[in-house]
């Protein structure tokens, strides 16, 4: 009996975003869509382990909660119409959904569930929740909050959502761009809790940059021709094929240039560089293409020794141009500092040293720290690794930074 | 998230090399396109007949046996295979059985990952392991 609820399941987390999307285009509202939804769900849990399992579960599911969604909008008597268009929409495709319908319905459901009138972390727990099956308990473990605050923040992202009116259509020509970067920054940000956590129970965190990684995926085969989208994958694949090499047994975190490159996942690596490639026969590269790009020339380096630093440095250069920020610059300045030297690096970083933006930044610092180190400014760099440390929150990094300082009394 | 390895057994039909017909093709097609819109793909190939392959014996007066396919025991070999990311078993299970075949057989086995090694493999373990790795990175 357990065998079936678990298959049950299974088929569910498969089929729910394609039935949610259905559902929620039929009623016009994504909260009802996934109501009816749940509905199918428990009346699959009643009777498929009676009946036997359905030969279409997903179809079985669609329709079952389309029917629901039928009788809801009849009882409701200002919904007359709209009773007429959902009967009959449910005749004509009772059978063989279009799979061109059913892929602007996910996207649909993509773009309610990243609208940018939610903030990003209910932006983010509504598409792990709508699109990524995740229940609500395993969507407050993964970030680490109570499972009763990410209840609420589905329910009131639904809610919001419904008295914005924010219709469940595909974005137009005009704000499709803005909308679709709004999508990006949602799963990169799910990505992101998941990569750069050290807190927390160790192994469970990966699973979100898994959880990112899918969501990637299934938005690249809905939107093939988006270069930015398949940068997005390129970056996420080649940042997630360092996982295992990034945290050393005791928790402790390891630099780039000192991981153990053996330990990088080569599958994910060629993914990566394959999604890379696509992006950039589809134009030029964006902001998530450019990272990708840069993610690139680490992963081809066999060895620390071997990084292409000149192509980094060209690639930040247009980076910087696509994106401009003092982060980036930042950035750039370590790149210029691997191909043409401490000194040329050190320039950038000191033009960056009053901006407001990067006050509060120990990296600044202690970037600063490492050139002058290299440039034999002993004295001036220790002084910038003790200024670093008291500015980190870090308490691994601000060890790592008075071991620095120390080191060079 | 796990990893989880489908391998594809072998048939008379493809250690004889015979290719599939074209319906088959376009199905197997359609599948491989439902896995990748699904994100849950990772990898999947197909591997030519064991009449162009080899195995390998380990151990023995001469250390290492290299013998010529084809192998007997055609329903032990290894045909294909894919690479999958799914949630649990369960929904590895549910994926495979959508796969477009009549008849033959496919063995579903998870990929180990570090933290299944649990006793085995512990933080002391681990960390002398790390070391090792290190320092073989610097003898290279």
């Amino acid at each position: 009996m357990t065998d079936v609820r678990a298959a049950i399941e299974a088929i569910w987390r498969i089929e729910s975003p394609t039935v949610i999307a259905g559902v929620a285009r039929l009623v016009g509202d994504v909260g009802l869509g996934e109501d009816f939804a749940q509905d199918a769900l428990v009346a699959a849990l009643e009777q498929w382990p009676r009946d036997g399992m359905p030969v279409n579960p997903g179809a079985w599911l669609m329709t079952t909660a389309k029917r629901r969604a039928i009788d809801h909008v009849r009882r409701s008597e200002t919904q007359q119409r709209k009773y007429a268009e959902v009967a009959t929409e449910l005749e004509e495709h009772d059978d063989m959904p279009d799979p061109e319908d059913v892929r602007d319905d996910l996207l649909r459901l993509v773009f309610i569930a990243c609208h940018p009138v939610l903030s990003p972390p209910a932006r983010a727990a509504l598409t792990l929740r709508l699109l990524g099956s995740l229940t609500t308990d395993e969507i407050a473990r993964a970030f680490l909050v109570p499972e009763p605050t990410v209840a609420q923040r589905i329910v009131r992202a639904k809610r919001t959502l419904t008295e914005a009116r924010a219709p469940f259509e595909l974005p137009g020509p005009v704000e499709r761009a803005s909308r679709l970067g709004s999508v990006l920054e949602v799963i990169y940000l799910i990505f992101n809790e998941g990569y750069a956590a050290t807190a927390g129970e160790h192994w469970t965190r990966p699973e979100l940059c898994e959880d990112a990684l899918r969501l990637g995926r299934v938005l690249a085969e809905l939107m093939p021709r988006e270069s930015e989208v398949h940068g997005l994958i390129a970056l996420m694949e080649l940042q997630a094929s360092r996982l295992r090499a990034r945290v050393r047994p005791g928790g402790e975190p390891v630099l780039l240039l000192d991981q153990d490159r053996a330990h990088w996942d080569r599958l994910l690596i060629g993914r990566g560089l394959r999604s890379l490639a696509r992006a950039g026969a589809l134009g030029p590269l964006g902001s998530y293409g450019l990272q990708a790009a840069i993610a690139a020339c680490h992963a081809r380096a066999r060895t620390a020794e071997e990084t292409d630093w000149v192509l980094i440095t060209a690639i930040y250069d247009v980076l910087a141009r696509v994106v401009p920020s003092p982060v980036v610059e930042l950035n750039r300045a370590v790149a210029v500092s691997m191909s043409l030297g401490p000194a040329a690096g050190l320039e950038i970083v000191d033009a960056l040293r009053d901006d407001p933006a990067l006050k509060d930044y120990h990296l600044l610092p202690s970037v600063r720290g490492d050139l002058l180190t290299k440039l034999g400014r002993t004295e001036e760099a220790r002084q910038e690794f003790a200024r670093a440390a008291a500015m980190t929150r870090n308490e691994r990094e601000r060890a790592l930074l008075e071991a620095r300082a120390a080191a060079l009394e | 998230m796990p990893r989880f390895v489908a391998l594809v057994k072998a048939s008379a039909e493809s250690e004889e090399g015979v290719l599939p017909s074209t319906e088959n093709l376009e199905e197997m097609t359609r599948y491989n396109e439902e896995l990748v819109k699904a994100g849950v793909m990772l990898a999947g190939e197909g591997l030519q007949p064991s009449s162009d392959g080899v195995r390998i014996a380990y151990g023995g007066p001469s250390g290492r046996t290299v013998t010529d396919g084809p192998f007997a025991e055609t329903k032990e070999l290894v045909a294909g295979f894919w690479i999958i990311q799914a949630r649990d078993l369960a929904e590895a299970v549910e994926w495979l059985k959508r796969a477009p075949f009549q008849d033959g057989e496919v063995e579903i086995r998870q990929v180990f990952e570090d933290e299944d090694f649990g006793e085995a493999l512990t933080p002391e373990l681990r960390e002398a392991e790390q070391r090792l790795r290190e320092q073989a990175a610097k003898n290279r």
